[in-house]
């Protein structure tokens, strides 16, 4: 087409878009690897390394991280996709409700379980003391190991729930029914047939609860007291009690990024072992749940949800109740949101709003115009773009945090302690996410509107204004309260980088539990979950059909 | 306002592949003109050149005297009709045809004119209201259709506009657009694989095989004198077999495994002795129940009754499969076994170079050639 187009609009989108990534994503990763690797006096050293590979104290925390990260995407797996083979397969009673109900626990924040679960199950906890008092029986400890995994499960299980639903509604009918011929049905049937074809969504699945349990600081720092993780130590080496050592830290990331990148390169080498699409021409119909088997269906599926959400309630019934600094009292009153008042509980709400709806509309501009780039306008340049983007996708929480501090918090930037950092936070950690949705969207749009546009006269710009845009709105807004409800609830890169001035909802419930203000948390917490409850009440209602579901 | 579109030695590459290695091609102002072709062969991309889609690595495009190589798709005033609609479906109906006429500037009313022109034109007038998603097949196209028109362009290009309408549909729909077509008088490429529907509509059709146009006529040209094997078995149902052109005492006479008859339409330059392939098309074989009758030997395999027609599937001594199309008679339909002997209409018939490459009868008309 000449080369008068070479110069058009969209080509110098890409490369502003490609220096920004450039900036804002690989030097900052750089960033990490050369405070790794320098010493004070600039020499190039490996000492950090083998610090941490000489002492068992900091590899256990590798060995530990892993342990926990394992068994709870096993066992989120394992008990997610039972309950969405029930809830595919069979018609439950209260589907609806399981689906919402999951859909809500997947999405709150973290950490605001291990905070209910302590107050259950936790020394003064209400259950612990309801079995010592009552049966004069001692539970065991629910801090460490089991409280990680109790927690992370019980959050994680509904994310693989809502995969796996979307891979068996693909799951065709005439299939099952041609393997019911060859003589194949049962659980025979589920694993050779159901289970092989649901293998990429599994295994997407898989990653995620991988990725977000292995980052995920919130749970280890609240339950898991002497048990000692990786994210866990990346922050206290950075900000730690026993001074600073920001090499160190930026070591345990560097070590960090290479394990879950070396995951996520395993994740997708299986992943192309499964490359099949299915479509389904004759959905499944959903068998009746009868008799013990289907007794055990219902009880299996609202014990699961009940377990999942009641924390969540629990949260939101416990900032009524009186209290003393860790120490629940009788009687109910609003005393906790009083005493939330005089702790910036104001200003943590127009922070956490004004932050999150910054971060959103520069997270919508930016991931639409790259959807668009990388669908429509494939090159070398959005193909760096595009791969740039999935950066973060590897990189824990903390170390998002650490790398934007050792990035911008020197001169020319000097952004730290600046509402730009915190921003800047939010918008990295949740791009790639969006920007994969938005994209997945507009490859559903046929090119040829967009042409019938241009032949109709529409400039590119105005095409893509009007037509695209548009079209891609009904993904975009769905994509957006998600990413709205994700920065709300953010904390592992937010815990590096907020101070007084930039505290949001989420580091106000943290640092509360922190000193052991337990009531002062809840009432926090509380206002937390009504925020994302109520959003994601709309984002269910605006996605309508489940089809369009997607985290 | 018709416009003559004149392409003149096009070349297409995708990297180091050749789609279209250099075509040129003439198409008349104000007529309906179809690329026809199995799917691969270049009409598509052919079609989405001229419409500025796709780039043109060499040749040249004009509308008229404008050449339109360089000039940008939304500035080629043409009207476009996708296979799947491309109907914007955040639009009503009535947006949808408005949206090109907005993009010209023109005053509210006259859009609003234009609009409800097009839309009783295409009759979906009470349908203006409506959002694309309760619409039907035919009745989006429609819509496409009133949103190409309505605009004046230039050229309207068709791109299999109805390959995802039901049988009936189709055959209405077909009817809609040649008569729009003809009312408007607009020029017309027409993209298709299904060759009745090329029939149907066309004034002429252009045949293409790998990037190459292959024939250029009429629909009864193509039919009935194919330039070549290609066109001759992509056009229709056809029995291929292989012969002999002998000449004696100056007559032409075709020899197809031990039968001959004299053929009196061979072009001049091709009568000499040499070896033919011979294309009759299913009802160009004439059968006859008495295998002792002249003709070629052969044995039924099996008889299909269509009501109107009865289908032959015959196994000639010589060994080669025909199919054979007669009218339905009366008398008993034959059955698996019986012999017969089989003669050819020579009026029909098209006989080709051994290669297949061109046809040697007379009233081939290859506007490709002129």
């Amino acid at each position: 087409m000449g080369k008068r187009n070479k110069f058009e609009l969209w080509t110098v989108i890409s490369i502003v878009l490609l220096l920004l990534f450039i900036l804002v994503l690989v030097y900052p990763m750089f960033g990490i690897l050369r405070q790794a690797v320098y010493d004070a006096d600039g020499n190039l050293t490996l000492g950090n390394f083998s610090k941490f590979f000489a002492k068992k104290y900091y590899t256990n925390t590798i060995l530990n991280s892993f342990k926990s990260t394992i068994c709870v995407t096993v066992i989120s797996l394992i008990i997610g996709t039972v309950l969405s083979y029930f809830y595919s397969f069979y018609a439950l009673k209260g589907a609806k409700l399981i689906f919402v109900v999951s859909i809500l626990c997947c999405m709150s924040a973290p950490f605001l379980g291990a905070l209910s679960w302590i107050m259950l199950l936790g020394r003064n906890g209400v259950v612990t003391k309801f079995f010592k008092t009552v049966f004069g029986i001692k539970l065991g400890s629910i801090y460490g190991f089991k409280g990680i995994l109790l927690v992370q499960c019980l959050k994680y299980y509904p994310l693989v729930f809502i995969y796996m639903n979307g891979a068996f509604r693909n799951v065709d009918n005439t299939l099952l029914e041609a393997s019911a011929n060859m003589g194949c049905t049962g659980v025979k049937r589920f694993f050779k047939i159901i289970l092989q074809l649901s293998m990429p969504t599994l295994l997407a699945a898989a990653l995620m609860v991988f990725m977000q349990a292995f980052a995920d600081f919130g749970t280890p720092m609240i339950i898991g007291e002497g048990y000692r993780t990786f994210p866990v130590e990346i922050y206290s080496q950075y900000l730690g009690e026993n001074g600073r050592d920001y090499g160190f830290a930026a070591a345990i990331s560097v070590i960090a990024i290479l394990i879950t990148a070396v995951v996520f390169f395993i994740q997708q080498f299986a992943t192309n072992k499964f490359r099949f699409s299915i479509s389904a021409l004759h959905p499944v119909e959903k068998k009746k749940a009868k008799g013990a088997g289907g007794f055990f269906m219902h009880l299996y599926a609202y014990l699961l949800i009940f377990l999942g959400f009641a924390p969540n309630l629990y949260i939101i019934y416990l900032s009524f109740v009186n209290s003393d600094g860790a120490v629940f009292k009788t009687g109910f009153s609003f005393n906790n949101y009083k005493l939330a008042a005089k702790k910036l509980l104001a200003r943590s709400i127009t922070n956490t709003v004004w932050y999150g709806v910054i971060s959103l509309a520069i997270i919508i501009l930016v991931s639409v115009i790259v959807a668009y780039l990388i669908v429509r306008r494939s090159n070398p340049v959005n193909h760096a773009i595009d791969t740039m983007s999935m950066l973060p996708y590897i990189m824990p929480g903390a170390v998002v945090g650490i790398a934007l501090v050792m990035a911008f918090g020197a001169k020319p930037f000097a952004l730290t302690g600046t509402v730009a950092i915190m921003i800047l936070n939010f918008v990295v950690r949740r791009m790639p996410y969006t920007i994969r949705s938005a994209s997945a969207c507009l490859m559903q749009i046929s090119p040829s509107i967009e042409e019938a546009a241009i032949s109709l006269g529409a400039s590119k710009a105005k095409t893509f204004a009007w037509i695209t845009v548009p079209m891609m709105s009904s993904g975009i807004i769905s994509g957006a309260i998600l990413s709205w409800v994700a920065i709300v609830t953010e904390l592992s890169g937010s815990i590096i980088l907020y101070n007084n001035k930039t505290i949001t909802l989420t580091m106000s419930t943290y640092v509360n539990i922190n000193r052991g203000n337990y009531g002062i948390a809840c009432a926090f917490a509380a206002i937390l979950q009504v925020v994302t409850i109520i959003s994601l009440l709309i984002y269910i209602k605006i996605s309508k059909s489940e089809d369009n579901i997607s985290l | 306002m018709s416009v003559e579109i004149k392409i003149q030695h096009a070349l297409k590459k995708y990297g180091e592949n050749t789609i279209i290695p250099d075509l040129s091609l003439d198409i008349r102002p104000g007529e309906f003109f179809t690329l026809l072709g199995p799917s691969g062969c270049g009409k598509t991309t052919l079609l989405r050149m001229i419409a500025g889609f796709n780039s043109i690595e060499g040749g040249d495009f004009y509308f008229g005297e404008k050449r339109i190589n360089d000039l940008d798709p939304s500035k080629r005033n043409i009207g476009m009709v996708f296979q799947n609609y491309a109907i914007f479906p955040h639009y009503t109906v009535r947006k949808n045809v408005e949206f090109g006429l907005k993009n010209r500037h023109l005053p509210k009313e006259e859009i609003a004119k234009k609009t409800d022109e097009f839309l009783k034109l295409m009759q979906i007038d009470q349908l203006a209201d409506r959002m694309p998603d309760r619409l039907s097949g035919g009745q989006q196209q429609r819509v496409a259709l009133a949103r190409a028109l309505c605009i004046s362009p230039d050229v309207l290009l068709m791109d299999e506009p109805l390959s995802n309408l039901d049988a009936k549909l189709r055959v209405e729909m077909r009817t809609v657009i040649k008569n729009i077509q003809h009312d408007v008088g607009i020029t017309c490429v027409y993209v298709t694989h299904d060759q009745e529907e090329a029939m149907a509509v066309s004034d002429r059709i252009a045949v293409m095989n790998a990037g190459v146009i292959q024939h250029v006529g009429n629909p009864k040209n193509i039919y009935q004198r194919p330039a070549n094997v290609f066109v001759a078995t992509f056009i229709g149902r056809t029995n291929m077999l292989n012969g002999k052109l002998c000449m004696e005492n100056g007559k032409t006479m075709l020899n197809i495994n031990g039968y001959s008859a004299e053929l009196l339409t061979v072009a001049d330059e091709y009568k000499a002795d040499q070896e033919v392939q011979i294309s009759v098309r299913p009802e160009e074989l004439l059968l006859n129940r008495d295998e002792n009758a002249y003709g070629m030997k052969g044995t039924v395999q099996d008889a299909v009754f269509l009501g109107l027609n009865t289908h032959y599937f015959v196994k000639l001594d010589s060994g080669e499969d025909v199919e054979i199309i007669q009218e339905s008679s009366i008398e008993d339909t034959l059955s698996q076994g019986a012999r017969i002997s089989l003669t050819v209409n020579t009026d029909k018939v098209n006989v080709f170079l051994a290669d297949g490459s061109k046809n040697i009868l007379t009233g081939v008309k290859n506007d490709l050639e002129v």
